[in-house]
Formats: C-alpha cells, structure tokens, sequence
C-alpha cells in the first residue's frame, strides 16, 4: 500500500466517524436536516450509478423507482398497518420487478433512445398514479404519526433518526455497488459500456446484465423512497414521480463522476449545498436559480472534466504516482 | 475413415434485402488447421465472418461446429461454443487496462477474479504484451491493439478463432511476428480462418486458401496453387 492510498483510507475513514458523530455535535434541527438531504441525495445518485454509471445504461427515468418505493410502504403502512421496515423491502422488490418489466424491452434500444424511452415510462407512470384513486391520486397519501418510534420509522421529536437511517441506505448502496465493481459483473457492466458488440464476441449475454444493473439501481432507488415518505410523512405525485426528480438523481452522479464509488456522494454535496443555498436567498423554491446553475455546472463538466469531479481527482492522483515514479525509480525497477 | 471436421459450412447464402453477400459458399475446417480467406474488396469475406461468429443469420444453408447445427446463434452463443473473433476496425475496451480487456474474455470461463486475472496474464505473455498490462488499452499502438484482441479472444478459450485483417497496416516485421503468432495459436490445438489482404503473411502458413469474389466461392487449394489459379488471377486483375 503506498502512501496515498494509506491517506485515502485514513480519511474515508475520518469521513465516516465525523458522519456518524455530526448528529451528536451539530444539533440545530437546519443543519440535521440539510445533513439528512445530502446523505439521501448521494444514496439515490449511488443507486443510479449502478445502472447508468457502471453499466452505462442513462435513465432519465429513476423517479419511478423512487416513487413506488414511497407509495409501497406508505400505502401498506396507511391503508394496511404494515410497518415501512417491510415496505421498504417490499418497494424494493416491486421497483425491482417493474425494472425488469420495462428493462427488457427497452434495453433493446441504444444510448439516447433507452434514455428517452425511461423519460416517457417516467411520465406515464406519473400522469397514471396522479388518476389513481386507490392511492388517492393527485391528493397524496398522508401517514398516521401514531406509531412513533423506530417500529414505525416514525420520529416527530428530532430528525437524528432519519440521519441514521439515511447514512445506513448510504452505506449499504455504496456496499452493493463495491461488491458489484469488483466482481466479474462489475467488469461485464464496464465492457457493455464501452463496446457492447466486443462485448458479445465474449460471450457476455447483453441483455441478462443490464436487468441485473436495472434490478439493483431500481431495488436502492425504491429504498430511498421509503424513507423520504416516512420522513416527510406525506407523499404526492409531484413530490416522489416529479420528471425534475428524475433529472436530479441522473445529475447528482453525473456532476460527482459516473462509474466511480464515491462520485455521487461528491455530487450530492455541492447540488444539495447549491440547492439549499439559493432557497436561503431567493426564497422557497429558490426561483430556480439552482436549476440555472445546475445548468451551468453541468456545461463546464461536459466541456472540462466529463468525468465528472471525481474524474478530476482520479486525474490529479494519476498524475501524482506518474511524477512520483519518474523521480523516485528505484534503482533495478526502472522500465 | 476421417472425423467430422471442426467447422462445416453447406450452401451458405447470406442476402441483405436483394443484395446478395455470399451466395451458395461450402467448405469445412479440420482441428489445427490455418485456412486463408482473401478476396477483393467487398467480396463478401467480413460478411461470412459475422455468419460464423453469430452476428448475422444466414439466410439460407447449414453451419455445423463440432457436429452441432449453429446457423441462428447469437454471438454469445457462438463465444461459449468455442468460436472467436477479432473485429477488422479493432473493437478494445478503450478506458479499461490492457490485463482488464483480457481478464473479461476469461470470464467467459471463470466467474473468479483471480483466476481469470491469471488466465489473462498469461494470455499476455503468449501475445508478448505483458509489460503493457496496467497501460489503459486506448494508449496502445495499433498493432498493439490488434494483438491485444487476439490476446482477449483466446482467453475465451476457442477451438476457433477468426481473425480479421490482423496484419492490416503492419511493417514487414510485425508482419513476419503475426505469422508466428498464428502458427503458435495452431501449436496449441486451436484452427484459424484468416481474413488478410497481405499475401505474403498467409501464403506461408495456410493449410489452404478460399477466394471469394463477389460473394462466391471461385477457389479453394493449396497457398502454392492458389498463386497460380487463373480465375484468382482473373478476379484479382481483372481480365
């Protein structure tokens, strides 16, 4: 181990004692909050890059995960009494199984097209759950706040909760997507990015690894979802199937550096930061002056560093071990 | 009597709407055996490749490998029976090292990291690209690419390998080193169909060469005889 990757480990894990003290030292309920939108922003935007980022496959689409993770668990919590721990993973299950629904015939489709075709789905799916009266359709669903307490995954008093519940779906999306990278599947989806044709003339079955990047991404993406309605304790179509969400989540990655771990998380800082900011001075929705520069940001990315904030770490530290190696050859190691 | 050869093709017809690209094309491939395939340009030579590999489905006529009937195969079907390829515009995973290129083709036989990093690294030193291992692939020469493919499509473990202009572009010497290395591919009990423009890379080394001109079969003999052929000549130079 050399000395740059001892000090990235050293400060992965600053990173994450700091994380799991932030709540005990900083108690204003504003900077909770903030902290709690940071971690599950970077978890969706972990979440997507499994599918977009690994696999290279952009979805436009991801609110539909999220939003049937949110209305799984709130409408067996409000209408059937189950508790939101099973609704998660029963939203997970059914975002999966949807994802494989539409992945298999959308994954047909290449590069701009399987995006676009996401974007529609997405929309479909809102325009359907705003008409639908079971779940109350543009109305919302609100959930009873009687069941206080981690049972319920209810917390009326202070938000710490949510933090570290929000910080464990971080953990476990960032977890999935490691043991997805460094196992022969995190290869097939790096390949089917960069040449799905080569791809095929080693036997790789195009289709079986998309569904599995789909299936995961979809699964996380659903998780989060639940614990939004739950801290929020109110869902409607705009606020978990909105098209801007589904933006959002794709930018979140995109800005941080597709196909890297930790990217999304980088993401997620400076779009929630930018985001909150512009609320405190322009006032609620911010006059989307975030989007405005959202919009920027994402122009000099694209003409700069496409390989989003982390590529431009990625690039620093390469260029650190090249000039490090041309200075300090040892002697009968040279080239 | 003789074994059932590896690769047998029987009145292969491939047509794209009402051109047609091989018309009516028979021949067989025995284990251990080079075979040549030249033929002007457009002759129909990449198209029987994407046949044979599974990319497109012929339109007519049988292909067996290894007695098995795999005309509609899908290209990774084609892969895990034991057929490879290279691609004539080389087709390397750009952003990925020159070893992670190799490690995904022995995947295609261990789902093991490990493993299949140590297939791949011998497949490197095979192909002599070992020292290039932890370059990104985009970063290679051309003919290190051209190589590179190779390497990847024999950690796949093919008793097949099709090979697509691989010495396309190359200096005499690399030229003289891609001959070896296909006779070293043979050494170890895999066939080859080459697809080559440049005579003097496979004349040597061919157990045989098809010509194909226009989508036909016009010639299939020995190297030495090939040269001689007057309808080769004909197709090559015109009457």
């Amino acid at each position: 181990m050399d000395r740059l990757t001892l000090v990235k480990r050293i400060l992965g894990l600053a990173v994450l004692i700091v994380a799991l003290g932030f709540p005990l030292i900083v108690t204003q309920p504003t900077m909770v909050n903030f902290a709690i939108l940071i971690l599950m922003a970077a978890q969706l935007g972990v979440a997507w890059n499994i599918l977009g980022g690994y696999a290279g496959q952009v979805s436009l689409g991801h609110a539909v995960f999220y939003g049937i993770g949110a209305y799984t668990s709130s409408v067996l919590a409000a209408k059937f009494g189950l508790s939101p721990w099973l609704g998660m993973l029963a939203g997970g299950a059914i975002a999966s199984g949807f994802a494989l629904l539409i992945g298999w015939p959308c994954f047909r489709l290449k590069g701009h097209y399987f995006a676009m075709a996401t974007l529609a789905i997405a929309a479909i799916v809102e325009v359907l759950v705003t008409n639908w009266d079971y779940v109350e359709g543009a109305i919302g669903i609100y959930l009873p706040m009687t069941n206080s307490g981690w049972a319920g995954m209810v917390f009326t008093r202070s938000k710490t909760p949510y933090f570290y519940i929000a910080l464990g779906l971080l953990l476990l999306s960032l977890l999935v997507s490691r043991i997805l990278q460094k196992s022969y599947i995190g290869y097939y989806f790096r390949a089917i990015k960069e040449d799905p044709d080569a791809a095929r003339s080693l036997g790789i079955n195009l289709a079986r690894y998309k569904l599995v990047a789909i299936a995961a991404s979809a699964f996380l993406t659903a998780m989060g979802g639940t614990l939004y309605a739950q801290k929020e304790l109110f869902i409607d179509p705009g606020s978990v199937l909105a098209g801007s969400l589904s933006i959002k989540i794709a930018l979140i990655a995109i800005l941080g550096g597709v196909g890297t771990l930790f990217g999304p998380v980088v993401g997620a800082l400076v779009l929630i930061a930018i985001e909150e900011f512009t609320r405190q001075i322009f006032g609620s929705t911010g006059m989307g002056t975030d989007m405005i520069i959202y919009g920027g940001i994402i122009v000099i990315i694209a003409m700069f560093s496409p390989g989003g904030i982390a590529g431009l770490l990625g690039e620093w530290e390469r260029a650190w071990r090249a000039r490090r190696k041309l200075v300090y050859t040892p002697p009968g190691d040279g080239i | 009597m003789t074994h059932a050869p590896l690769l047998a093709v029987e009145g292969l017809h491939m047509m794209f709407g009402g051109l047609v690209a091989n018309r009516d094309i028979s021949f067989s491939v025995g284990e251990g055996q080079i075979i040549g395939l030249i033929g002007p340009n457009g002759a129909g030579k990449t198209t029987l490749f994407n046949c044979l590999a599974g990319y497109y489905r012929p339109s007519a006529g049988t292909i067996r490998f290894n007695g098995v009937a795999v005309g509609g195969q899908t290209p990774e079907e084609a892969a895990r029976r034991g057929i490879a390829r290279t691609f004539q515009i080389v087709r390397i995973f750009p952003e990925m090292t020159v070893l992670e290129n190799v490690m995904v083709g022995a995947m295609l036989r261990t789902k093991k990291v490990a493993a299949a990093r140590a297939a791949a690294e011998n497949e490197l030193v095979f192909i002599g690209l070992d020292h290039r291992s932890d370059v990104k692939a985009a970063q290679l020469t051309v003919s290190e690419q051209k190589r590179l493919e190779v390497a990847r499509a024999l950690a796949t473990h093919p008793r097949l390998i099709l090979l697509d202009e691989v010495m396309a572009g190359l200096t005499p010497t690399e030229v003289r080193e891609a001959s070896q290395m296909v006779v070293r591919i043979r050494d170890r009990g895999i066939s080859s169909i080459i697809v080559e423009h440049v005579m003097e890379g496979i004349m040597p080394i061919s157990n045989r060469i098809i010509v194909l001109d226009a989508g036909v079969k016009i010639a299939e003999d020995a190297p030495a005889a090939i040269a001689r052929n007057p309808a080769v000549i004909a197709a090559y130079l015109g009457e």
